[in-house]
């Protein structure tokens, strides 16, 4: 017994598979300590009370060292990046709170990514932006509340909203590889600032546009469609007359065929 | 005749202008017959009895489900409560026709006789005697009710027979109203508000910023009672402010836009759905239909898709007040092409 076992250890130590059992652990333990350590300091600063010009300062060091490389120092903009003096505190917030910025890859639109800075650091830089120029401010609570008038919101959404998002949300294609995202689980303060800011190529729906109470009355009618199923049945993920006849024709018409031929089969 | 004395099979079979080959296809007759499991067992045949009887008995409980349905999932005021009405009543009167159908065709296949019949197809000629009967009977017909000695009569009732149907061809008529040439005017006129989608809000300049969108009807359509949906339908018109610098104009529209806010029509030229696709970077309106798509900073000329024409531009101008104005109406028609454009 004792002869097997040592004839294991022996082989384990040298087969090739140990080597890289190394190399695994080591990298492991200093990705990790390296991750343990980040978290730390994000802790630390987040426990620390922050006043006006503190966010702005902060914001304005995260902004040089993130953003700055595309949208130039001071927010002027480069080839690379629009300038961002007038965007408002709103759009940083969406933006960078979807996850859409830092913009990676470049190409006709950007899409949401995981978050890569934590609540603090982007109110930080949302202020730095909105001291370079005024611009839409993020929403309070109430003004994303969905208690207005979904009945309203859904004829303001079909007017203005459901050509490129789908009537009720489900969003769309746009031409050259851009769409218009579904908006089933964007969080209201998301669809405020999407109205407000117009980003990549959503045009903007200022307040002259649609009032403060409008875009309430929007949001209370995406809630109400994400909460409530549909009366006529299975939505069928609320794609319209081509899924629906896609289903149709597949197992509709697939099971009449069925019976159709075991009717007209003779019994065993 | 010796007609009587042949049988049918007997009766010569005239092709008539048919070729009558030689070597034709030789009647296969019909195929061995198969016993079936429910004629060589009696388990079998007990075990087909039972299952026919449950799919009566199946449609029974399902008549009986939809009755309680009716009464255990009432529509209510809550709109919700519709999908389980309809799914419910609807499974329980399926299952309850579904089970007499299933069950007639399970009994009559598996139980009732299987023996293969043949038909046989006579010829529809009938014989002679009959023939030279009917000629006979027709001829008295005739005869009796005088259709071809009276000949007033026949011509009287042959003009009362063709001027007969002539009324519905006017009666027709009634289908209408023609439009006329309402296809050619909208409701813009010199001097008509742009105002907001749906409630008639008129728009100031001022509320247009660069990279707005709005959906505009112009100022008089949302009180309208008489005609409103023909109307919008040939009136919506979507308005943008693009930077003026990006703008490309004609010499004749240089006018026509005001400080980058430009007006045009929402209707495709191709089959009329909305074009209101709006991307602010590219500037690029895109028809959801067919997938036209026109360039908005150069007079909307159709950059992709099947549209043959761009869309109609509205000439726009400002009051005294601020509040954006048409300057006339569209130069042409809006909407697709038609015959007499």
């Amino acid at each position: 017994m004792t002869n097997n076992m040592k004839k294991t250890l022996k082989n384990s130590r040298r087969s090739p598979l140990a080597a890289i059992l190394v190399i695994a652990a080591g990298l492991i333990m200093s990705g990790g300590s390296y991750a343990v350590a980040t978290a730390a300091v994000e802790t630390s600063t987040a426990k620390t009370a922050i006043s006006a010009q503190e966010q702005i300062v902060e914001g304005e060091k995260l902004f040089l060292a993130n953003c700055a490389t595309c949208h130039g120092t001071n927010g002027v903009g480069t080839k690379a990046g629009p300038t961002l003096i007038g965007v408002g505190a709103a759009s940083v917030d969406f933006q960078v709170s979807s996850g859409r910025m830092p913009g990676q890859a470049s190409g006709p639109q950007l899409d949401k990514k995981p978050v890569q800075f934590t609540d603090e650091q982007i109110a930080a830089m949302a202020a730095y932006v909105a001291s370079l120029g005024v611009g839409p401010e993020i929403p309070t609570a109430d003004m994303i509340a969905a208690n207005g008038d979904s009945a309203r919101g859904g004829e303001l959404f079909r007017i203005n909203c459901a050509m490129c998002h789908n009537a009720v949300g489900a969003g769309g294609a746009l031409t050259e590889g851009k769409w218009a995202p579904a908006l089933a689980g964007v969080p209201a303060k998301h669809v405020y600032e999407a109205m407000v800011t117009g980003p990549q190529n959503m045009p903007v729906f200022n307040d002259a546009n649609l009032t403060p109470q409008d875009k309430k009355d929007i949001i209370t009618y995406l809630n109400y469609v994400e909460t409530n199923p549909s009366a006529g049945g299975y939505e069928l993920a609320g794609l319209g007359p081509v899924a629906e006849g896609l289903f149709l024709w597949i197992f509709g018409l697939g099971l009449i065929i069925l019976i159709t031929m075991w009717l007209g089969a003779k019994s065993n | 005749m010796s007609e009587k004395a042949k049988s049918a099979k007997e009766h010569k079979y005239e092709g008539g202008l048919a070729v009558v080959s030689a070597d034709k296809v030789k009647d296969p007759g019909l195929e061995p017959h198969r016993v079936r499991m429910t004629d060589k067992s009696d388990k079998h045949e007990r075990s087909a009895n039972r299952q026919v009887a449950a799919l009566f008995l199946l449609s029974a409980f399902g008549s009986i489900f939809s009755i309680y349905a009716y009464f255990a999932f009432p529509i209510t005021e809550d709109l919700a409560t519709v999908r389980a009405n309809n799914l419910w009543l609807g499974l329980g009167i399926t299952l309850g026709l579904f089970g007499i159908g299933i069950g007639a065709v399970h009994w009559a296949k598996t139980l009732m006789p299987d023996a293969e019949v043949s038909e046989e197809r006579h010829q529809t000629r009938g014989s002679e005697e009959v023939r030279a009967r009917a000629i006979e009977i027709i001829k008295l017909a005739d005869q009796e009710s005088g259709f071809t000695r009276r000949k007033l009569i026949r011509r009287s009732m042959y003009t009362a027979l063709a001027l007969f149907p002539l009324p519905a061809i006017f009666f027709f008529g009634d289908l209408g109203p023609n439009p006329g040439d309402s296809l050619r005017h909208t409701m813009w006129k010199k001097g008509t508000r742009l105002a907001k989608d749906p409630d008639g809000t008129p728009i100031k300049a001022s509320d247009v910023t660069l990279g707005s969108v709005f959906h505009v009807i112009p100022a008089g359509l949302a009180e309208l009672h008489h005609d409103k949906l023909n109307e919008k339908a040939k009136a919506a018109v979507l308005l943008v402010r693009v930077n003026p610098a990006e703008l490309i104009e004609t010499e004749e529209r240089k006018g026509w836009s005001y400080d980058g806010i430009v007006a045009y029509s929402k209707i495709c030229t191709h089959v009329g759905c909305p074009v209101a696709l709006y991307e602010q970077q590219t500037h690029h309106l895109l028809c959801p239909c067919h997938q036209s798509t026109f360039d908005l900073v150069d007079g909307c000329k159709v950059v992709f898709g099947p549209a043959a024409r761009p869309l109609p531009q509205l000439p726009i101008a400002v009051d005294a007040e601020g509040y954006l104005i048409a300057q006339s109406d569209f130069n042409e028609p809006v909407g697709p092409s038609f015959w007499e454009r």
